[in-house]
């Protein structure tokens, strides 16, 4: 199992390779630096000299290969200096912000993870009825609006009019979790549609299965066919999409954040974009891309504890 | 140059879609399916509500010069255009909203005006455009080189494949939000730079899937006599392995187009989409964030926007799912 762990990480040294090389391609290469320092000075019309300054401080006036290998360090050792709109350190920025986007993108993952399984077994149990039709049909409804429909939506319902959530903003400590419930709501509800259709194909792959039929044969009750036995088996399914769904809670957070006015990851990478933050943004992509591996290694991992199938070879 | 250019998408993807069909009845292949979703009518309402959107699309690509010195105005601006107004003013009014002192309209507006004054309803009509340009000229970018790479990686194995694996698991490692903010801070916003980037982040998927496909095929009979015929690889792949692929592809690209008419709303949301003179449902949205904190509260704008984009996305779902059971019974979602 270690040496399988060991050789699943090390297979992703190439891979973040290949992402910092396109990086680097993207925001050193393709847009040219002087570009960037007109975006970012205030002055309307910066010039040379204050271009040639902006350029210094921010070491984009070294030949490439300097600059390519500046940045593969500053990524590996997850160093990644200071801001190009507010010159802070980048790093102070996403520590502080971290705690709030976790909290919210987990209780989101976990919240949603839990209704979902169960919808979807709702569903699966009434397979073949009209309410399977029409949770079906429901569900496509729910896929087809966009994310920021149910956040204005949502805010608009649950916030103003039935004045169950503050509207927006944070505030750390105790009280954090009076404000964290709207986003997660609106989170959980914007991901129903999608994850229940999905999972209850999982399940209906499962339900026709030999097995099934046997423990039914056996008498065993609908109930406990549906939630011990096909559970379990199309678990393995599920948690495949599960684990494909974290990259999607970066544009949760993203809009969730920016809209309810929480200080975490996803505000600060709206702000980059106001800002044209380039060096937060390369940062943000290259965590998030160390989050996404690390979560592909995760489901490798749990798959080969799940799934006795799985050989680790 | 770049407006004729913009224009031409469009058409191009109505002459397309309009071929394709036309040219796909009379093979015996894609009859059956035809006849199968010919009879599901909830399929063929959705397709009508997609065509209804091509066609708005198409109209308002269609623009011509009065004088020399104009714009071009296409046929919506010419039968939608309305008189500006001051500021917001509800659906079917006749005043103004949001303003102290209510002053009367210029013009009837059946959907009211947004806060500059523009008609919602000329406005959610232009958004059209902008959606089927996304939708489909992406596919149109994704579809060739999904399938281009894909079967090669499939077909040849070995190293081919190795490479195009690890193209494709560097951009999934990187989350598709990330990677597009990314791409569109250093490219620019503008709509063809919108349509590169959801390519280079939705062609993986596709590729994936042709891969997987022409793994599949590689190796059956068929394949293995036209190669024993002394048939060249060019030829199998185009001629054999190709035509088994398009019914997995269409169905992917026809349930993409809605993600990809999704992703531009979100984009715009954030303010990295197409740029603000593009007429788009995301930019309406975005501008309407604000609005249902207001007293009186103004939901036109944001409904009409939301409801234009909801629809097409539903239609894109609801038929996608059709085409999927007709097409292939086995990939049957129940």
């Amino acid at each position: 199992m270690l040496r399988y762990i060991v050789r699943r990480l090390l297979y992703a040294i190439p891979i973040l390779i290949g992402v910092s090389l396109l990086t680097f391609f993207l925001f050193y290469m393709s847009a040219s630096p002087e570009q960037i320092a007109r975006r970012n000075l205030s002055a309307k019309n910066p010039t040379p000299k204050q271009i040639h300054e902006w350029l210094a401080q921010h070491g984009y006036d070294k030949p490439l290969s300097e600059q390519f290998r500046k940045h593969i360090t500053e990524l590996f050792q997850l160093k990644f200096g200071n801001s190009d709109a507010t010159n802070q350190p980048i790093w102070e920025r996403i520590r502080t912000g971290a705690g709030p986007s976790f909290m919210i993108a987990s209780l989101i993952f976990v919240a949603g993870q839990i209704t979902y399984i169960c919808v979807a077994l709702g569903v699966a149990y009434f397979r073949g009825t009209y309410v399977d039709y029409w949770g079906t049909f429901l569900c496509v409804l729910l896929m087809s609006i966009v994310y920021i429909v149910y956040i204005i939506g949502g805010q608009y319902l649950l916030g103003k009019v039935l004045k169950y959530f503050p509207l927006a903003g944070f505030r750390g400590g105790a009280e954090a979790w009076k404000f964290v419930m709207l986003p997660m709501v609106i989170g959980v509800i914007s991901g129903l549609g999608g994850a229940v259709r999905l999972y209850r194909t999982f399940i209906l792959d499962e339900i026709n299965q030999d097995y099934v039929r046997t423990a039914r044969a056996k008498g065993v009750s609908e109930q406990a066919v549906l939630f011990r036995h096909v559970l379990k088996n199309a678990s393995i399914p599920i948690l495949t999409s599960t684990v494909q769904a974290i990259p999607g809670l970066f544009l949760g957070s993203l809009l969730l954040e920016s809209f309810f006015g929480i200080p975490g990851l996803g505000s600060l990478l709206v702000d980059a974009i106001n800002s044209q933050d380039f060096a937060v943004v390369r940062a943000m992509v290259f965590l998030g891309t160390l989050v996404t591996i690390l979560g592909y290694i995760l489901t490798d991992i749990s798959y080969a504890l799940v799934d006795p199938r799985v050989r680790l070879e | 140059m770049s407006a004729v250019l913009s224009n031409l998408i469009p058409v191009l993807v109505v002459v397309v879609l309009v071929w394709a069909l036309v040219r796909a009845r009379r093979a015996p292949l894609w009859a059956e399916a035809y006849r199968r979703l010919g009879r599901n009518h909830i399929a063929m309402a959705a397709l009508a509500v997609i065509c209804l959107y091509g066609l708005v699309a198409f109209l308002d690509s269609l623009s011509w010069k009065d004088s020399r010195n104009d714009d071009p105005k296409s046929v919506i601006d010419r039968v939608f255009a309305r008189p500006k107004e001051r500021t917001y003013s509800a659906p079917c009014a006749t005043m103004t909203t949001g303003e102290p002192h209510p002053r009367p309209l210029k013009g009837w507006h059946l959907l009211g005006t947004d806060g500059v004054g523009d008609d919602v309803l000329y406005r959610t009509l232009k958004g059209c455009r902008t959606a089927v340009i996304i939708g489909g000229f992406t596919s149109l970018i994704v579809t060739p080189l999904a399938l281009f790479f894909g079967m090669l990686a499939g077909y040849f194995g070995k190293r081919v494949d190795d490479a195009v694996q690890y193209t494709y698991t560097v951009l999934v490692s990187i989350p598709d939000i990330l990677l597009l903010i990314a791409l569109l801070l250093v490219l620019g916003r503008g709509l063809p730079q919108l349509c590169i980037a959801l390519g280079i982040t939705s062609w993986v998927g596709l590729c994936r899937l042709v891969r997987g496909e022409t793994l599949k095929h590689r190796d059956r009979e068929y394949v293995r006599a036209a190669r024993a015929l002394g048939v060249s690889h060019g030829r199998i792949l185009l001629r054999h392995i190709l035509p088994n692929l398009l019914p997995v592809v269409i169905i992917s690209v026809t349930l993409g187009f809605s993600g990809l008419v999704l992703s531009e709303s979100i984009l715009s949301y954030l303010g990295i989409g197409v740029g603000p003179e593009v007429g788009s449902w995301g930019n309406m949205i975005d501008a309407a964030r604000m609005e249902l904190a207001r007293e009186p509260i103004i939901w036109w704008n944001l409904t009409a926007a939301s409801v234009a984009l909801f629809i097409l996305v539903l239609a894109f779902n609801i038929f996608g799912d059709a085409l999927r059971d007709a097409i292939d019974p086995r990939l049957r979602s129940s």
